[in-house]
């Protein structure tokens, strides 16, 4: 049972705890709310991060703040612009 | 010659996650809803900055100092908040002491609820569905995979951790410490000890 300390296992996890940490900060919803939603999601199975990401999407849907659609879009976007962008160069975002 | 990058596999691949976040933060970027210097705050706050240090301070003065272990024991939201630790969330902590009869033991079945402002982000283990599900049934089965065999006349009490509520183990002063400076005991508190899954380190 006893696994590494680190706290993330990869970049994208910590950006999407400071996500939620800084929209709950902002008013956006109560950590209580968080959890009840998070808890959902992990009660079914899904990993522990994936299922973060997923409530913060969730989150966002339910107060019309970005559509599923528009977060494909981007993700698209975001994987094309990796690909277009030489190795050892940062990736941005046209 | 030229060297031609085309037939490659070096440009940058981001894995579908990863592109999912950023896609996210972009959105909330644009809409003003955050700011991503704002983010990389938080993360390098609760990766680097806050860890178990904290509540190892706090268990070392309550073991110290009698009048902050009853404020600790009857508010340990304002005895932590005296000593600079709050947490963002307005959530409450409760301490709890562990005696020869009884040790004490944290978790969050629900998700991953923690004393943030005290010890940190929680490790990996604390997240695990078996560790959330299994430390409630068989507390002293999960406490012994980590290597901690109470005495058969100790009891165990599990605590469960929600956004509202959150819990810091105190254990027992380790013997053989009479008289050593709260800063020296600190480095005896182990994050495991004040989740209840481990014992503070005996004094070499």
């Amino acid at each position: 049972m006893k696994t590494p300390d680190a706290p993330f296992d990869a970049p994208w996890q910590a950006q999407a705890f400071g996500l939620a940490v800084a929209l709950s900060d902002a008013g956006l919803f109560t950590w209580t709310e968080w959890t009840q939603s998070f808890g959902t999601r992990l009660a079914c199975g899904t990993d522990y991060w994936d299922a973060w990401v997923q409530t913060l999407e969730a989150t966002l849907t339910e107060r019309g703040i970005a559509g599923a659609d528009e977060v494909d879009r981007l993700a698209k976007a975001w994987e094309d612009a990796a690909h277009a962008t030489p190795h050892g160069v940062a990736i941005r975002l046209g | 010659m030229p060297h031609d990058h085309h037939d490659h596999d070096h440009d940058n691949h981001l894995e579908p996650m990863d592109a999912r976040v950023r896609a996210l933060e972009t959105i909330l970027t644009r809409k003003g809803l955050v700011d991503p210097a704002a983010i990389d705050t938080i993360i390098d706050t609760y990766a680097h900055r806050v860890g178990p240090q904290n509540g190892a301070a706090v268990v070392a003065r309550a073991w110290t100092d009698p009048a902050f272990a009853e404020f600790l024991a009857r508010d340990a939201t304002a005895a932590v908040a005296s000593m600079g630790y709050c947490g963002r969330q307005g959530e409450h902590v409760q301490a709890v002491f562990n005696t020869p009869l009884q040790h004490n033991v944290i978790v969050c079945t629900l998700c991953s609820c923690y004393p943030w402002s005290l010890l940190g982000l929680p490790p990996v283990w604390y997240k695990s569905p078996a560790y959330r599900s299994r430390v409630v049934i068989e507390p002293r089965a999960v406490l012994a995979e980590f290597g901690l065999v109470l005495p058969a006349g100790q009891s165990v009490r599990v605590w469960d951790s929600t956004a509202e509520m959150r819990y810091l183990v105190v254990p027992m002063r380790p013997a053989g410490t009479e008289g050593w400076a709260p800063e020296a005991l600190a480095a005896l508190v182990t994050r495991e000890s004040m989740v209840g899954t481990g014992l503070p380190q005996v004094p070499a």
